[in-house]
């Protein structure tokens, strides 16, 4: 019998602090390969080992390995590490625009490159992502203006938006992007629904939904998996596990408890782990995913490991809360390295190569920015004032009409 | 022309719309196979299919973020919340989702869903399954919300909603579902059939949203109400034997001013009725537009008739609700008022 003792709160704290050492032993590693890759009709009662798997592909020498190793072309790939530098190069610039003072705000997403990148390329331009703010990559790899980003950030009289949205909250419904919004998870049940609706009008198109591992505790999270549970919605729930949520590490989530692919298991869904800095695995799982759901098989639910390589945003110090020099220990690299490694392997890709992509990205990047400018930076352009008016209804009331008039626009 | 109640009249406009639009799916807490607590969906399943009108897992949040997900792919759902004391969950969807959608993404998206829910006391139904929650969505710029007050009105205005573009919040008024209840307690209930506005056409029509209307015209003083309280304020207003211009507002947002300011600037008196309670309810809303729209036209003070500032009490729900009494009193004092 158990001695009785005055009873413990446990609060959950990460392995390393700033000045401490970086520990990355948490993170349940296995070998790229070592996966079991199931048919997608498999049962759900048959594959609750995934959750707790690691679907990786790329190995430490960069060659593909084992049964998820997907069959695509060099071209494919060649996009796939172009919508990924062309992320990178892009956030730091605008980043720096942040700086000087050109936008009020911006967000990186620095080493998870990968986790728009590649579901982008698996799925169509008439399927739906309901994005998180950190997978501008998604865009990148669909050849999304880049000037319409930098209007967007800067609010000027050319952003899509009218003015009217935070930066990088894009929407760009063209591109098979979603209305983004600044509250977390409120969109994972919009995907479930949208897919719903496509499962009820016999359609053919598909949803993909991100979640950042911190909002997994939102309700919206757990509503979205009970009603694409119940319903079969042909729909993929992403969880970006990034390790941080601004300052909170991935335990202050359950991370410390089970990994948040085991979610799945409470819901009967399908739920895979799977290292999200491997362009190959994720764009493997993604089509292993988005196959159940194009074949009335329902959701999947997938964590992407990963780590949030920069801050959270232009007004985070991330050396405040975590090691200065826990990105460099990250045992799972750069997607962007690990791609571009792998191509070279193969013989289809060189440093010059690699380099000559940097630079044309970067060269589009500033073009781009230029462009931006020359309409204007924050305050110093924005669309008409009578912007602020419109698409509140379909037809703005009295109310709204008699308003803009009292405001003379 | 048959007669309906408002349950029959509710389930005729679904029952319509299913039929004529594909679009539209109906789903909710027992929606389905049972056909709702309140019976507005009854048989719906049956005739139309389970893809149609199903029932959903209990989750307010859920239930309308499926909506606006489904609303945004091109379908026109009609989710139910079964009380609108249950809204809470899915206020979140509602405001920072629903309502914004059009506006944030530069009109490229938008989600034309309609949320009914039944509301108001009357019922013994204690402080969860009474409330009146209409000003938390009336101060939401992008909802629209709308309150029948009698079987034909809330088919034509159902209908209405369910073919708007933008998310409309259609509040049911419970305690009306069966008959006008006027707020005299402790006589039989008269059914609708002896009311003019149970004769409901059985196809297609619309009442359409942000249109008031003048149920007793008058000339000495203007009652502005919506749902149950119509009933009572027409109630008073006979007890008083007052010469009032009852206006039933049907829909709160958008609000038909015009027929509003008209009204008071004609009658100079203003009583506003309202079951919700009083702190910065509609009424006070509804002052402060009378007081900015019609003040030198006013001869007395305008008067609030409201539920108490307090939460919706079991026992002593006939003291809270503003019953025909306490709204004769108020007319009386306004018309009897002189500067």
């Amino acid at each position: 019998m158990l001695k009785n003792s005055r009873l413990q709160l446990h609060i959950p704290r990460p392995p390393a602090r700033p000045g401490e050492t970086p520990d990355f032993s948490y993170v349940d590693l296995q070998p790229a390969g070592a996966c079991r890759r199931p048919p997608t009709d498999e049962a759900e009662s048959r594959m609750r080992d995934l959750p707790f798997g690691l679907v990786r592909v790329l190995d430490d020498d960069g060659s593909a390995v084992g049964p998820w190793a997907p069959e695509l072309g060099d071209e494919h790939l060649k996009r796939g590490l172009r919508a990924m530098v062309l992320t990178r190069i892009f956030d730091d610039r605008m980043f720096k625009c942040h700086r000087q003072g050109k936008t009020s705000f911006f967000m990186k997403s620095t080493g998870e490159e990968a986790l728009g990148a590649a579901p982008s390329m698996v799925l169509g331009m008439e399927d739906m992502c309901f994005p998180t703010y950190r997978v501008v990559s998604y865009l990148m790899a669909r050849d999304y203006p880049l000037a319409d980003l930098v209007n967007q950030i800067f609010s000027n009289a050319a952003d899509p938006l009218k003015g009217r949205q935070l930066p990088i909250l894009y929407s760009a419904r063209r591109y098979g992007f979603y209305s983004l919004s600044g509250n977390l998870g409120s969109r994972f049940g919009h995907a479930v629904g949208w897919a719903m609706a496509s499962a009820y009008m016999e359609d053919d198109k598909i949803a993909l939904a991100y979640v950042g591992e911190g909002t997994t505790a939102e309700g919206d999270f757990h509503e979205a998996l009970t009603f694409a549970s119940v319903f079969h919605a042909p729909v993929i729930l992403a969880i970006t596990n990034n390790q941080w949520a601004i300052s909170s590490f991935q335990g202050t989530a359950g991370g410390q408890e089970t990994t948040f692919a085991a979610c799945s298991l409470g819901y009967g869904i399908p739920g895979l782990r799977v290292d999200g800095n491997d362009f190959l695995a994720v764009h493997a799982a993604t089509a292993w995913a988005a196959e159940r759901a194009r074949s009335n098989l329902g959701a999947t639910l997938i964590e992407f490991v990963t780590y949030r390589a920069a801050g959270h945003s232009t007004s985070d110090d991330p050396t405040r809360y975590r090691p200065s020099d826990e990105p460099r220990h990250w045992p799972l690299g750069d997607p962007i390295a690990r791609l571009k490694n792998h191509m070279i392997r193969r013989g289809f890709w060189s440093e010059e190569e690699h380099a000559a992509l940097e630079a044309e990205c970067d060269r589009q990047v500033r073009e781009a920015v230029k462009a931006g400018e020359e309409i204007g930076t924050l305050g110093k352009s924005k669309p008409g004032v009578e912007e602020m008016f419109e698409c509140v209804y379909k037809v703005p009331d009295w109310r709204l009409i008699r308003q803009r008039q009292e405001l003379g626009v | 022309m048959p007669a309906m109640n408002m349950i029959q009249a509710i389930n005729s406009a679904l029952d319509v719309m299913l039929e004529r639009d594909p679009r539209v799916l109906i789903f909710g807490e027992d929606v389905g196979y049972f056909g709702g607590v309140f019976r507005a969906t009854d048989g719906l399943m049956e005739k139309h299919g389970a893809k149609r009108c199903f029932d959903t897992p209990i989750s307010e949040g859920g239930i309308i973020a499926t909506a606006i997900g489904m609303g945004a792919y091109g379908l026109r759902p009609v989710a139910e919340i079964q009380f609108a004391d249950y809204i809470l969950p899915a206020y979140d969807q509602l405001v920072s989702e629903a309502a914004r959608l059009r506006y944030r993404s530069g009109g490229e998206f938008w989600s034309p869903i309609t949320v009914r829910s039944p509301y108001g006391g009357g019922i013994f139904g204690g402080q969860t399954h009474s409330a009146s929650p209409e000003a938390l969505f009336a101060h939401v710029s992008g909802l629209k919300t709308v309150i029948p007050s009698s079987p034909y009105d809330a088919k034509g205005l159902l209908i209405s909603a369910i073919e708007d573009d933008d998310p409309v919040i259609f509040l049911e008024p419970k305690r009306i579902y069966n008959g006008p209840f006027d707020g005299r307690q402790g006589i039989p209930l008269k059914p609708w059939s002896t009311h003019a506005a149970s004769a409901v056409p059985e196809g297609h029509y619309t009442v359409p949203l942000g249109k008031a209307n003048v149920v007793r015209p008058g000339q000495g003083v203007t009652v502005l109400a919506y749902g149950t309280m119509v009933h009572v304020c027409l109630a008073a207003v006979d007890d008083v034997g007052a010469d009032a211009e009852v206006i039933d507002l049907r829909s709160i947002v958008p609000l038909d001013i015009d027929t509003v300011v008209q009204s008071v600037r004609k009658t100079g008196r203003c009583v506003i009725v309202h079951e919700a309670s009083r702190f910065s309810g509609f009424g006070a809303e509804l002052s402060a537009l009378v007081q900015e729209e019609c003040f030198y036209h006013l001869q007395a003070p305008i008067e609030r008739v409201t539920g108490w500032d307090t939460p919706y009490p079991h026992a002593f729900e006939w003291d809270y609700f503003p019953g025909p009494q306490r709204v004769s009193a108020a007319i009386r004092r306004c018309v009897e008022a002189r500067p």
